[in-house]
């Protein structure tokens, strides 16, 4: 067995016994369980990125077994530099979602944190499988968990939530099974996703195949107009849930625009990149504007996020080295920054069971610790030189402004309003007097609070400062990709 | 062909004969829990279903009672399946029939005698064969649904199914008559080789084939024939219900493989057009009117209507263009997703079973509220249950959808993949549905606290039914594998 294969099924088994024997009772060795098995996870990725060849654009760490023959389907596992970074990313986010979650919640412990372990399994299969329908079925089955955790930890409409958001993804990827068959079909019974990159497809088939893919991948993302999920789905999700939400699920739809639409259907791609930029500029600026007027600071950061992911496909689709590079750093430094703002916003609503902005003010006279975190996490939100949120966005505008100026400057609003609707939040939130009787009774954080923030900020700070070890693991692979897509596949 | 070559049916020899002795012995039993019976007619099932096991290992065809009946893989496959669907069912069914007074010795009488009658229509090789065989499982089950004579529903319910299948029948036999009139033969690759010489008159062919279908239509319990499966599925006891949705399913899609494809496959061009029709109705009304269900048994009828529906998109992709290239690719995956359908209903029923069998019916979905507080693994057996049915991955349920549209796709054609394209739309519409009874499992506080009574032998038999649903979604292939060589043998010869 791999290590891929291990990164992804020793959450999954580790949850899977956590679900069929913890009780309620045994709260505390369910926790201790759950934090060893997504430490062991994470330590596991770590040889991927020590021993990762930055030289090669090839698959590493592969592994190929047959699955079901009847189709020809296959196991098959690998990374590139494209992918490895997400699958630390995840097994890493998931080590503090179990610290996040270890004594707010007391209901259920067991099926808490076994859901958040089978869901990061399932998610490092969707970044490292290298078959369609593996890919499919690992894309597909993360549904269930999230559904779940929604639906039992979340706030009031956490039903609608739950509801709105599986359907709404299960439809993207509907369609997308269908584009899969087909590709199956078409190149003589194969579901392997690097056959699938050399083969040459008609440009008619090329589009619909690449809207049926663009329907999974962009409700994902979330794209604007089909971003209307997210919100809901943030706003009702336990803190935890939303940190995986923003930090790696919608990271899923983004990679696969790199995995699949663009190697696979590089004319339809370039054809409609003018489409995804203009989807993608108003999510950039609508999106910000929106997340101006924003009373609650769930909904405000999930906002944020699909503006910042707006960055990122519009980084994809000016079809450069900086552009592409700069959405995938963007995607990772979002991870953190997103991440960290939703347990900020976790932190607070643990103490004060409100997330409206209304409700606090002056938090920094009776948390200082948490403030300079909570500053911190902002700025990076803003992208200010020296955190991680500078590097991808300022990689996109450049790789833009090659593309076109005038994309390029409106783009840059975003800057303008990513700082307006944070600066305003933190201002509101943070500063100023003590807002009310609430505020004034706030605890600092505790130590396990300060640990899950320490780590993320020096995360944040890390990537900011010297970007260079993500960016050189995926340079020959962005390379790669833009040499393939340039190359017609219409014969 | 012509000699009698009895060995082809002593498994239904021996079934027809336990019948009989399990009916006698039962007479004497005192038991109210009758386990004599019980286990008699379980290893009467367990013995035949091996014997079909054994024979499909053998692979042969082979041809008996004059060539009344056939004994291929792909008869003896379904013929095992049926068996162990029919163990499931009255595994499950037993403590709940037990604790209503209902478990007569009839019951596993009659149960034996329903898969007397599936297993003569599996290994059906004439029309009449075909029929005799459909009017025996029909008519025990007519019985079995009567079976609480005090109860109005379930009265209303036998009476709906008995008249609406007698008319369905009927069609059947005209339908059949029509055929035999135009090609001068009840034997199936009789009819099969008059209608390839191209002689025959088309009109009369067509005719009769409509008849046919409609008659199938019935028995399968699709749109717009579909009006008596909610009634009978919420009627009947749901104990009757399981034994009506699981292996008698089976039959059906045997009974279209050998009317159909073995007899007709000549006149696929227009019996795949109506079944499109019939799909395309059945998924659109058997989704919608689900979500509009309260009632648990008959969400789960819709459901099923919804899912047949499935199984004749398979069924109709099979002749593309007067090729048949296709077909053992088609009908294998309609096949895997009949047999995927019946092990995940059996265990939703089993389930329903299960709940009811400490004292109340737990047949609406709102009963199910807050079932995972109750019996955290109940509960998560049921999820299991209801992600395979709206056919989300890694469960079985997605690689039946997935067969069915591969199998569509890889016809080639336009109009196909657009067929996908609306399966696939509406099979987000019956997501819904299953989710809501996640929903009300997961999210929805508990109307009773006490946790539920934990029965010994049924519960782990529930167990191993979720398990295999799992399994089989994680390990598909040797499933795939089996129904593809059966069809593929049955259509070589």
């Amino acid at each position: 067995m791999g290590l891929l294969s291990v990164a992804i099924w020793l959450p999954i088994v580790a949850g899977a016994v956590l679900l069929a024997l913890g009780r309620d009772e045994q709260a505390g060795v369910v926790r201790w369980i759950a934090l060893v098995a997504a430490l062991a996870a994470f330590l596991v990725t770590v040889p991927l990125i020590t021993g990762f060849d930055t030289a090669t654009a090839a698959m590493q760490f592969q592994e190929d077994l047959s699955w079901i023959s009847r189709f020809n389907v296959r196991y098959r596992l690998g990374v590139d530099g494209l992918s490895v970074w997400f699958v630390l990313l995840t097994a890493f986010i998931t080590v503090i979602v179990v610290i996040a979650g270890w004594e707010v919640i007391t209901r259920r412990v067991n099926q808490y944190m076994g859901a958040f372990l089978i869901l990061s399994g399932l998610m490092v299969g969707v970044f490292s499988a290298l078959d369609g329908l593996l890919f499919y079925v690992f894309f597909e089955a993360t549904l269930i968990p999230m559904y779940i955790i929604i639906g039992v930890w979340g706030g009031p409409k956490r039903v609608y939530a739950a509801f709105k958001f599986f359907l709404y993804t299960l439809l993207g990827s509907l369609l997308m099974l269908v584009a899969l068959i087909y590709l199956y079909i078409k190149s003589g019974g194969s579901f392997d996703i690097l056959t699938w990159h050399k083969l040459p497809i008609p440009l008619h088939a090329q589009v619909l195949l690449f809207f049926a893919f663009f329907a999974a991948f962009s409700v994902k993302v979330p794209m604007w107009p089909v971003h209307t999920w997210l919100p809901d789905a943030h706003v009702e999700a336990p803190t935890g849930g939303s940190v995986v939400l923003a930090a790696i699920m919608l990271k899923l739809g983004a990679y696969g625009f790199l995995r699949f639409s663009m190697p696979i259907t590089p004319d339809a791609s370039r054809e409609w990149a003018a489409f995804v930029i203009a989807l993608s500029l108003i999510a950039v600026i609508y999106i910000g504007l929106v997340a101006l007027v924003q009373q609650d600071m769930k909904k405000l950061v999930a906002y944020s996020s699909i503006a910042h992911m707006g960055f990122v496909t519009l980084g994809f689709f000016v079809f450069n080295d900086l552009g592409v590079s700069g959405g995938i750093v963007q995607m990772i430094s979002h991870g953190f920054v997103s991440g960290a703002m939703f347990l900020c916003i976790g932190v607070l609503y643990d103490r004060v069971h409100s997330r409206q902005i209304a409700d606090y003010g002056g938090v920094v006279n009776t948390m200082p610790k948490f403030t300079t975190f909570a500053v911190l996490f902002a700025m990076a939100n803003c992208g200010l030189p020296g955190t991680a949120g500078f590097v991808g966005e300022w990689m996109v505008i450049l790789g833009t402004v090659k593309a076109n100026f005038w994309l390029a400057a409106l783009a840059a609003t975003a800057l303008i309003f990513g700082a307006a609707y944070t600066l305003w939040m933190v201002k509101r939130v943070y500063f100023g007097a003590v807002g009310n009787r609430h505020v004034g009774e706030l605890a600092d954080i505790n130590s396990r609070e300060f640990l899950m923030l320490a780590v993320l900020a020096l995360a944040v700070l890390w990537m900011g400062v010297y970007p260079k070890p993500f960016t050189d693991v995926m340079q020959v692979s962005v390379s790669e990709l833009l040499k393939h897509v340039a190359v017609s596949k219409i014969n | 062909m012509n000699d009698m070559n009895w060995i082809v049916i002593y498994p239904e020899i021996l079934l027809l004969a336990m019948a009989c002795l399990i009916t006698l012995v039962d007479l004497w039993v005192r038991d109210p829990q009758r386990r004599p019976t019980l286990w008699l007619t379980q290893a009467t099932l367990a013995a035949v279903g091996l014997w079909h096991l054994s024979y499909f290992d053998g692979g042969a065809t082979a041809y008996g009672m004059q060539a009344m009946v056939v004994a291929d893989p792909l008869g003896h496959l379904l013929a095992f399946f049926a068996a162990v669907a029919m163990m499931v069912s009255i595994a499950y069914a037993q403590p709940y029939l037990a604790s209503r007074d209902m478990l007569k010795g009839e019951y596993f009488t009659l149960s034996l005698f329903v898969y007397l009658g599936i297993s003569v229509m599996v290994s059906a090789n004439n029309f009449l064969v075909v029929y005799l065989g459909l009017e025996l499982m029909s008519l025990s089950l007519y019985a079995l649904t009567a079976m609480r004579r005090d109860h109005a529903v379930a009265t209303e319910a036998a009476m709906k199914y008995f008249v609406l299948g007698a008319l369905a029948s009927g069609f059947l036999l005209y339908g059949l008559s029509m055929m035999y009139g135009a090609t001068g033969s009840l034997e199936l690759g009789e009819v099969f080789k008059a209608i390839a010489t191209g002689r025959i008159n088309r009109e009369v062919l067509t005719f009769g084939v409509v008849f046919v279908v409609a008659g199938l239509a019935f028995k399968l319990g699709v749109v717009p024939f579909h009006m008596w499966v909610p009634d009978v599925y919420q009627g009947a006891p749901t104990a009757i219900t399981l034994l009506i949705g699981g292996a008698p399913k089976l039959a059906a899609f045997a009974m279209a493989i050998r009317l159909l494809v073995d007899g007709m496959s000549g006149l696929a061009v227009d019996w795949q057009q109506m079944f499109i029709v019939l799909a395309v109705a059945s998924l659109v009304v058997g989704n919608f009117a689900a979500i509009a269900q309260t009632n648990l048994k008959r969400m789960l009828a819709y459901s099923t209507i919804a899912q047949m529906g499935f199984v004749l998109l398979g069924l109709s992709a099979g002749v593309v263009g007067g090729n048949t290239f296709s077909a053992g690719n088609a009908y294998s995956s309609a096949m895997f997703y009949v047999v995927a359908y019946v092990l995940t209903t059996l265990g939703t029923f089993g389930l329903i079973l299960y709940l009811s069998s400490q004292g109340f019916e737990s047949e609406e979905i709102a009963d199910l509220a807050g079932l995972a507080q109750r019996s955290p693994w109940v509960a998560g057996v049921m999820t299991v249950f209801m992600f395979s049915l709206a056919g989300v991955p890694p469960l079985v349920g997605f690689y039946a959808k997935l067969a069915v549209l591969q199998a569509l796709v890889s016809t080639n054609q336009a109009g196909y993949l657009w067929l996908a394209v609306v399966a696939v739309l509406m099979s987000l519409v019956g997501a819904y549905y299953y989710l809501r009874i996640v929903k009300v499992m997961y999210f929805d506080e508990p109307a009773r606290s006490e946790s539920l009574l934990r029965g010994r032998g049924v519960g782990a038999l529930l167990a191993i039914n979720g398990a295999a649903v799992l399994v089989f979604g994680l390990l598909p292939g040797g499933l795939m594998n089996l129904c593809r060589d059966a069809i593929v043998k049955a259509l070589a010869s």
